[in-house]
This record gives C-alpha cells, sequence and structure tokens, in this order.
C-alpha cells in the first residue's frame, strides 16, 4: 500500500536582493511516500537546498515564499506554529546538511551534542552515551567512547559528515532528509551508508529524500529521481525510466556529462556549453532553451509544462519535444 | 628535481599517530591523486605541506627548499606558489567579506598594488564559470557548488606552481566538475601547474591523475601511475576501493570486494600487516610488518600482493 508522506505542492520561493527577487523556486510540485527513497539530482545552484531549507522552513532571512504548500502527513508545514514545527525536526523529519558545520557546534564535544540531541528521551546519561557510541561505531567511527570527548575540528571531513548522518538517525524519524551527505567519503564507505539506509528503509519505513551529485549512488540508492534545473523540476521517475529512458534533454546531457561512463583517461570532459539562465532575469519559454540543442521555434513561445508521459510509471517530463511525439 | 618532495612525515595529536611516515614526490606540470579511506590523514597530508598542521617528523621540499617547520616569514613569498583549495568550501570562506573581495584578497596579501581588483574579480569569476555580478555576494548567498568554485578562483588568482586540492568538485554536478577539471587540465598545459588532489571521486581520478597514492591508516600502501593501478592494483585495500565504486547504471552488477570487520584504531594500531584484520585475502604471514617495496615505479606495502 503506498501512502503519501510528503507532498511539495506548486512551491514558489523568491529570495530578494539588490538585483530584485530571485525566482529560486518555481513551481515545484512532487511526492513522497511513505518508506520511499527519492533523489534529487541538478546543477549546482540549482535550487536543491532552497528547497529543502524551504520544507523544514530554515531559510535565510531574505526568503520570500510566494506560494504553494509543504504537506507532511497532511499538514502543511508552512502555517503551522514555529514550535510545533521544532518539535517536528529532529523526531519526524531529520535533516543532514549539506555543510556539517551547520549541524556540528564547534564549540561543544561531540558527546555533548549527541547527549542534547536525546533531550526528549527519558533514558539515564549513561543510557544515552552508550546509544551516542554505537551510532558512531554504526557509522565506522573507531574508538567512539575516546571520540566522544573530542570536538568537530579533531575528527576528518568524512567523520564530520558521518557524525551528521548518525545524528539524524538517531531519532528513527519517519522522514530522512539528506543533502550531499556522501560527498566526503571513500568509496567503500560510501556503500555502507547506503546500504544502512536501505536497511532503515526495509526495517522501520524510513522515507529518504536524498540530494546527490553522485549519479552513481543515486542510481544504486534511489527508487525514484526528481531532476531540477534552474528552480523548476524539468523532470521526475522511477530511477530506471531517468537513467534508461530520459525525456528531458537536461537529464539525457547531464547522464551524458558523467564521466562514470567513460573509462579511458578523457583530456576533456564533456560538460553542457552555455550558462544557467539568470534567476533574477528569467527568459521566456523552456528554462533550459539556450543550452538546448534540440530547442524548436515553440521552446521560446512558451513554458512547457510538467506532464506526465506514463501514467503507470509516473514519469512526468518538461519539454515541448515529449508534445511532439504524442501528437505524431 | 621534483617540485614537491614529502619524505617520511609523521603527524600526531597527543598519543595518536595520524600520519605514520607519508612520502611522495609531485613533479612540475604533475597531477598527483591522494585517495584511501575517510580518516586516513589525506588532509593532514597536504596541510602539514602547506604548514597549516602540525608535523613532528619528516621533510617537505618545494624546488629543493626544506619548508616544514618553516616561519611565516620565510614562508610568506611561496603563498603565492603553493594555493590550497580546503575540503570545507562554506567554513573556509570569511562570512563578512563579499565574493569579490575573497577572491583578490590574494593579491592584496602578496602587496601587488597595481592590479584592477575589480577587474581581476571579473576575470576569475569567468574563469570559474560564475556570473560577474556575483562579486557583489556574500557567503551565505552561495550554494554548495558556487561557494567551491569561489574557494578555486581564490585559488588560481596568483597563478601558483603547485595546488593542494582538497576534494575540489565534491558539491558540483558533472557538466560543472567537467568544466573544472578541464580548467584545471588547461592550466597545466598552458602554465606547467602541478597539482595535488584529494578527491574520494574515483572517476575523477582516473581522468584527472598522472599518477596516485592510496592511504590506509596514515601511510601510504600503494602508489603507482593511474593507468596502471585502475588496471592491475595489487594491495586488497585498493582493490576493495576500487571495486565499490557505482555505476550510473541502476541495473549494474557490481561485484564488490568488502572489507571485513570495524575501521582500526589509531590508539592501538594493529600488528603486523595494518590492514590485515580488514583485508579479505589476510593469511598467517600477514603477522609481519610490510616494508614499503618499488618495482618499475610502483610501490607497495603488503606481504601477498595480488596478481590479476
Ligand atoms: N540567501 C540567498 N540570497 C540570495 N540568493 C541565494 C541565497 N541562497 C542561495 N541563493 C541562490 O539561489 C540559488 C539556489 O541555491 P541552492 O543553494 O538552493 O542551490 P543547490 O541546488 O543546493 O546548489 P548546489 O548543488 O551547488 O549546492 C543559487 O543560484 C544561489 O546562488
Ligand atoms: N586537529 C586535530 N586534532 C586531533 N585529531 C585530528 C585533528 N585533525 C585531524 N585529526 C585526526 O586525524 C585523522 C586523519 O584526519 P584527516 O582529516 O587527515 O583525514 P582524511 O583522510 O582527510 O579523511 P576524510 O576523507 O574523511 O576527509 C582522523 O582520525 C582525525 O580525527
Ligand atoms: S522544451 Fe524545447 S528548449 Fe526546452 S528542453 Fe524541450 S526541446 Fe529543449
Ligand atoms: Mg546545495
Ligand atoms: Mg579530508
Amino acid at each position: 500500500m503506498t501512502e503519501v508522506l510528503l507532498e511539495i505542492d506548486n512551491l514558489s520561493v523568491d529570495y530578494e536582493t539588490g538585483r530584485g527577487d530571485l525566482k529560486a523556486l518555481r513551481n515545484i510540485s512532487f511526492s513522497l511516500n511513505k518508506g520511499e527513497i527519492v533523489g534529487i539530482v541538478g546543477e549546482s545552484g540549482c535550487g536543491k537546498s532552497t528547497l529543502i531549507s524551504s520544507i523544514l522552513r530554515l531559510t535565510a532571512p531574505n526568503t520570500r515564499f510566494r506560494e504553494g504548500e509543504v504537506r507532511f502527513k497532511g499538514r502543511n508545514l508552512l502555517n503551522i506554529s514555529e514550535q510545533d514545527m521544532r518539535s517536528l525536526r529532529g523526531s519526524d523529519i531529520s535533516i543532514v546538511f549539506q555543510d556539517p558545520m551547520q549541524t556540528h557546534n564547534p564549540v561543544l564535544t561531540i558527546g555533548r551534542q549527541m547527549l542534547d540531541i536525546q533531550h526528549r528521551s527519558s533514558a539515564t546519561k549513561a543510557e544515552k552515551l552508550h546509544r551516542a557510541a554505537e551510532m558512531l561505531s554504526a557509522v565506522g567511527i573507531p574508538d567512539p567512547q575516546a571520540r566522544l570527548k573530542q570536538f568537530p575540528h579533531e575528527f576528518s571531513g568524512g567523520m564530520r559528515q558521518r557524525i551528521a548522518i548518525a545524528m539524524a538517525l538517531m531519532s528513527e524519524p519517519d522522514l530522512l532528509i539528506a543533502d550531499e551527505p556522501t560527498t566526503a567519503l571513500d568509496a567503500t564507505l560510501e556503500v555502507q551508508i547506503i546500504e544502512h539506509l536501505r536497511s532503515l528503509q526495509q526495517d522501520m519505513n524510513c522515507a529518504v529524500l536524498f540530494i546527490s551529485h553522485h549519479l552513481g549512488v543515486i542510481a544504486e540508492l534511489c527508487d525514484r529521481v526528481v531532476v531540477m534545473y534552474a528552480g523548476a523540476v524539468v523532470e521526475s521517475g522511477d530511477v530506471r525510466e531517468i537513467f534508461g529512458n530520459p525525456k528531458h534533454p537536461y537529464t539525457r546531457r547531464l547522464i551524458d556529462c558523467d564521466p562514470g561512463h567513460i573509462k579511458e583517461r578523457a583530456r576533456v570532459l564533456p560538460t553542457i556549453p552555455g550558462e544557467v539562465p539568470d534567476l533574477a532575469n528569467l527568459p521566456k519559454g523552456c528554462i533550459f532553451r539556450e543550452r538546448c540543442d534540440q530547442a524548436m521555434p515553440r521552446c521560446t513561445a512558451s513554458v512547457p509544462p510538467l506532464q506526465t508521459i506514463a501514467e503507470i510509471t509516473g514519469h512526468r517530463a518538461a519539454c515541448w519535444l515529449n508534445h511532439e511525439e504524442m501528437a505524431s | 628535481m621534483s617540485l614537491l618532495q614529502v619524505q617520511d612525515l609523521k603527524t600526531s595529536y597527543g598519543k595518536v599517530n595520524v600520519l605514520a611516515g607519508v612520502s611522495f614526490q609531485v613533479e612540475p606540470g604533475e597531477t598527483y591523486a591522494l585517495v584511501g579511506e575517510s580518516g586516513s590523514g589525506k588532509t593532514t597530508v597536504i596541510r602539514a605541506i602547506a604548514g597549516l598542521a602540525p608535523a613532528q617528523h619528516g621533510s617537505v621540499k618545494f624546488n629543493g627548499m626544506e619548508i616544514r617547520g618553516a616561519s611565516e616569514r620565510k614562508l610568506r613569498p611561496l603563498r603565492k606558489d603553493i594555493a590550497m583549495m580546503f575540503q570545507d568550501p562554506v567554513g573556509s570562506l570569511s562570512p563578512r567579506l563579499t565574493v569579490g573581495r575573497l577572491i583578490t584578497e590574494p593579491y592584496k596579501i602578496q602587496g601587488m598594488k597595481d592590479r584592477d581588483l575589480n577587474l581581476e574579480a571579473k576575470r576569475l569569476l569567468e574563469m570559474v564559470n560564475l556570473p560577474s555580478h556575483f562579486a557583489d555576494r556574500f557567503p551565505y548567498q552561495l550554494s554548495g557548488g558556487q561557494a567551491r568554485r569561489v574557494g578555486v578562483a581564490r585559488a588560481l588568482a596568483l597563478e601558483p606552481k603547485l595546488i593542494l586540492a582538497d576534494e575540489p568538485t565534491a558539491g558540483l554536478d558533472v557538466s560543472v566538475q567537467g568544466e573544472l577539471l578541464n580548467l584545471l587540465n588547461d592550466l597545466r598545459e598552458r602554465l606547467g601547474l602541478a597539482m595535488v588532489i584529494i578527491t574520494h571521486n574515483l572517476n575523477v581520478v582516473r581522468h584527472v591523475a598522472d599518477r596516485m597514492g592510496i592511504m590506509y591508516l596514515g601511510r601510504l600502501v600503494e602508489e603507482g601511475t593511474t593507468e596502471e593501478i585502475f588496471r592491475a592494483s595489487r594491495h586488497p585495500y585498493t582493490r576493495c576501493l576500487l571495486s565499490a565504486n557505482s555505476e550510473p547504471d541502476p541495473d549494474a552488477r557490481l561485484e564488490r570486494i568488502a572489507l571485513k570487520g570495524e575501521p582500526p584504531s589509531l590508539l592501538t594500531r594493529p600488528h603486523g600487516c595494518e590492514f590485515r584484520e580488514r583485508c579479505p585475502f589476510a593469511h598467517s604471514g600477514c603477522e609481519r610488518v610490510p616494508v614499503w617495496e618499488v618495482e618499475n615505479g610502483h610501490g607497495l606495502r603488503c606481504l601477498a600482493p595480488l596478481t590479476s
């Protein structure tokens, strides 16, 4: 039985800047079922971190919510009280930030921080410390007892990232949001973390929203994938559809750029020529048009809607090419 | 003469030996990749080279000159030739400076007063493919990947001879990553730039590095040309690591070689071969301590090297 856990519904968010409003997210819609692992991929700066900080209402001061809803278990998180929001964060919803320093307080030991996040539990201090040490060891940190006494700067980059993951999992959340949680992990540890998340999915029915630029990890971990470009969802669907039968030119180009496909040393790696459009000054028509090698006159005239291509799989894409296909 | 020569570098924090003797060299124009387990000491190696982490023992020579433990006065002129890209992009940028100030700061530090800083900022931003109006932004207004690129622009400002790059492409999408690697390749060809690059991304290593060293528990366990390591690595740890790389294909069937057990304690280092307890190929002979042996430029620390 699939049951919707998180629903992003037509969400639009701006950043107010000296150059005018930056339209960082525009009409974002997708949903996440209970126990499902959904990946978000997209160009650097396309709004992935903005999206998750919006879901959690942890946005920069110059953020403006323009329209849309974020529903978690049916409640719109954008209009519940700050107190309710705070009690959701760190219990039902956990987050691993892109920058681990956003999680760790530099002047407190890791042990202190891992005690603090268990403040809701009625266990004794010794029990809580024991559990903290167990969690550290579960993410591959040796000498956990001794390590609990250390400060964040005494850990390696990948260790800090793993501690952030361990801390996010301590509350056994229904939803884990992870923003590039494996960038500082070597390949063997990355696999270990993927397996860990998989078993959480199976044992505790924990859903995961997983942001990563590592397409190999996305392919291996995720059930479904959402592809973003310049503040909009351009494609979404089952992981096999996205990798095997992409329906948006940006998705195709992105996958082609992955050096994982290229086994011989290349002097020049493939890229997507051109620049991302200025979000404070959006071009007309399709957002990808200036960089798209398949653009047609229609692409300048109007914005292609995000449309369902296959009912059964729920594959969606925002590109006029698919409309041509359907017409012919 | 090598551009950079690191010899038997050792670092400890209190009783913990983080680096237990690391040696390697980098020639002008060469890219050397340091890969290996998270926590194995890669960041400490390059921070020690740059004088930002302690190194109680060993030698670091840049252009033949000893720089380990050198005074800031002696190092100052070298700061122009050796640039660092930090692992944590946002944390390494001071939050109160605009991007424009941040990337042109190296000119100020070096006392290069004749430069038009606005023009330089524009040039550097263009180089890392960021629009010029980003010069007015503050670090918190950048995405993770944009902050990374600002760090790269700053490191390239003075056209260094050697770049110490700690995960320079982490947090970049594959297309921007490709642009950055192409830029670095280009600088290497045009300016003879040499680089020590730390990365967990094995797909990146394959395309940028001439040679690579694999670290485990504060030591190099294998070293060779990148081509040779990917084709015929001989150390079991290297094999495990390379086999763990995931493929951008949901149906890929991966034949992984799993590590056994848990990462070992630095407080009580394992006896014999330090990889023994986790090695899927270990046998009783591995209780001896393997020495570093070099054959045809391929270095190895293993008592039972693998053949293909
Ligand atoms: N506080 C802010 N004020 C103005 N612009 C901002 C602010 N925060 C982010 N931005 C801009 O909004 C856009 C989206 O940023 P976001 O951090 O969401 O990107 P991202 O998809 O997470 O990128 P990355 O993969 O590089 O981390 C970027 O162009 C960024 O420069
Ligand atoms: N300032 C410090 N004080 C105490 N221990 C430290 C300090 N800096 C690093 N260490 C320890 O040294 C070891 C090596 O850390 P280092 O950051 O060099 O690893 P790394 O190979 O870069 O790992 P990663 O891939 O996770 O970034 C780790 O055990 C770390 O906890
Ligand atoms: S709508 Fe047109 S410009 Fe946009 S991606 Fe499709 S073909 Fe390219
Ligand atoms: Mg981000
Ligand atoms: Mg590191």
